[in-house]
């Protein structure tokens, strides 16, 4: 209870502060009068339009977009590390986010005009293809007599991510879109995105999601290991095929719009865990919150950390918060990681 | 209970099972030995429907195991298997939880009677103390006697153990055998364990299957096959077979 109510308080706050940084300068004061303005509209009406439109059109928006993508990649990452086993797992380690940038990257190249679904935006669908042929492809590098070994899944997931990324850049280039573009899908960034990129996603992570919490307790069962879970009544190879069906396509929409954003599946699972424990019925919920907690402070430290009023990419943020995590889990693998 | 007629399986491309055939009816303690390699394992891993049949047909309460829903297999047969490993800090009564998951349905908690299920299998294999604790921090002995109550905690009316008692201290592995044969004979709990100790198996099991090279070299009464000529076949090494005093029952002793 008590983790509940903090996590919902920070996001409160960190979702109020953060509607109030940026170029355009406008007091909290303002801010709040804005917020309250549904229950007593007086407060709002000496607010020039301008200001309404940044705090709810650009500011809002984009902060919306932070949480559904970090708390879709979080979940992401329990799922993966879940299901695989595997305490080095997240959408980024296995290839999977870098896949469904290819992906809608290939897509946006060829003009998408080939798959067309009314209503609907084919981009994180294109993500989706391109994050399905990743994982598969790392699976299979990643089996070694028929075992999957934690570090060969994770090396195999680097190399894949690692020429991914380099074709992403090649595609652009042969394109001749500028070196911003190559580093959004690479990097990261939520520069620029409105409502309409919040909507896009959160259809995604809601199917997602639920077939992932619907699973929770078999998640449980599965950290047994393979052959106790089935000794159990758990019919294991149907499981993990939908589980990281949905994991890959909660990664898929997110990168879809938001690019590589890096380490938030890895480190947010590990460091709630710690605190709620290994319950997936509770690890679940509270990772998708917290998921969406961290991208929203590194979002908003991204944009504004930069003296000159330049943007980071997200990406680069989340890789600094993340990299000490990755040797801090490395130094202490005896205990995390069972190496 | 089980009927297994012709079995035959492979196992990474191996030859493993060679037409197995046996029954086991309801109440039966039976010990399953055999050298390394033998099959026994596969055996196990077969009837609970992990790897698959080449040919022949496993029944499992009367019904074909290929045509039973995991559940309820589960719901039928508990399984002890061989390496327990654990991933996540559970605590070992939420580990013993786990086996009430053929029992749940999707929408149901913990009901009392799981409670009450949980607290009784505990209590039964001594594993309170451990209750607890970590399934992480303890040791191989331990793990093994909390995979032993997640099984009884399946409340199966069949229980297959795999080297369950490995790794236990010989004080461990009496009392879980001593419990085995307590629950087989008041509750009717049907029971096939796999087994390196011969001298275990000889003071528990009613009957013995011995197995070799993927077939059943001899099957009976524990008193009909405890024999030299019958050890000395499947194990290539020369044995001798002593009645112990009062208990009327056999000790095997391997010679050099």
């Amino acid at each position: 209870m008590f983790y509940w109510a903090c996590i919902l308080l920070s996001i409160v706050a960190a979702v109020f502060l953060a509607s109030g940084i940026g170029s355009f300068k406008i007091s909290y004061r303002t801010v709040a009068e804005l917020w309250l303005s549904p229950f007593h509209p007086a407060w709002a009406s000496d607010i020039e339009d301008r200001v309404r439109y940044i705090v709810i059109h650009v500011r809002l928006a984009r902060i919306c977009l932070a949480l559904t993508v970090g708390g879709a990649l979080a979940l992401a990452g329990a799922v993966y590390q879940g299901v695989l086993l595997n305490p080095l797992a997240d959408p980024f380690t296995l290839g999977v986010s870098t896949g469904a940038a290819f992906g809608a990257s290939l897509a946006i190249l060829t003009g998408m005009g080939w798959i067309f679904i009314p209503g609907m935006s084919p981009l994180p669908l294109a993500a989706f293809a391109g994050a399905l042929a990743a994982l598969s492809l790392v699976y299979l590098l990643g089996r070694l007599d028929g075992r999957i070994h934690t570090t060969t899944l994770v090396l195999a997931g680097i190399i894949v991510s690692t020429f991914l990324s380099a074709l992403i850049s090649l595609l652009k280039s042969l394109n001749e879109d500028s070196v911003s573009t190559i580093v959004f899908w690479i990097m990261g960034s939520l520069s620029g995105k409105s409502w309409a990129h919040a909507l896009l996603v959160l259809p995604y992570l809601f199917v997602g999601g639920a077939v992932i919490l619907y699973y929770a307790r078999e998640l449980d069962i599965l950290s047994l290991g393979d052959v106790q879970a089935q000794h159990l009544g758990v019919d294991v190879a149907r499981l993990r095929f939908r589980l990281l069906l949905a994991a890959s396509l909660v990664t898929a929409a997110a990168v879809a719009v938001s690019g590589v954003i890096g380490f938030v599946g890895l480190v947010i699972p590990h460091l709630v865990r710690l605190t709620v424990g290994p319950h997936h019925r509770r690890l679940l919920p509270a990772v998708l919150f917290s998921g969406g907690l961290l991208v929203l402070v590194s979002d908003t430290l991204a944009r504004s950390i930069l003296p000159s009023g330049e943007e980071l990419p997200v990406g680069v943020v989340t890789a600094l918060l993340g990299g000490p995590f990755f040797c801090y889990l490395l130094l202490h693998r005896k205990k995390y990681l069972q190496l | 209970m089980i009927r297994v007629e012709r079995l035959r399986c492979a196992y990474e491309g191996r030859d493993v099972l060679k037409e197995v055939s046996f029954e086991v009816e309801r109440g039966e303690f039976i010990g399953v030995l055999g050298p390394n390699g033998a099959g026994k394992s596969t055996l196990l891993l077969a009837l609970s429907g992990i790897v698959p049949v080449r040919s022949g047909k496993i029944e499992i309460l009367g019904r074909p195991i290929d045509r039973m829903r995991p559940k309820e297999r589960a719901r039928g047969m508990a399984v002890v298997a061989q390496d327990a490993d654990a991933r996540f800090p559970f605590t070992c009564r939420e580990v013993v939880r786990m086996g009430r998951y053929p029992h749940q349905g999707r929408w149901r908690i913990d009901s009392v009677e799981d409670e009450t299920v949980v607290e009784r299998v505990l209590r039964i294999t001594d594993t309170e103390g451990l209750a607890d604790r970590m399934i992480t921090a303890v040791s191989g002995g331990e793990r093994q006697r909390v995979v032993v109550a997640r099984a009884l905690a399946q409340q199966t009316p069949l229980l297959l153990l795999d080297e369950a008692v490995s790794s236990m201290d010989v004080h461990r592995r009496l009392q879980v055998f001593c419990l085995l044969e307590r629950l087989n004979r008041e509750e009717g709990l049907t029971i096939l364990a796999v087994l390196h100790d011969v001298n275990l198996a000889a003071f528990f099991c009613r009957r013995m299957i011995f197995f070799k090279n993927g077939e059943t070299a001899a099957d009976g009464r524990a008193a009909d096959v405890l024999t030299p000529e019958i050890l000395e076949r499947v194990y290539q090494t020369r044995v001798m077979v002593q009645e112990i005093g009062e208990t009327g029952k056999r000790q095997v002793i391997f010679l050099p």
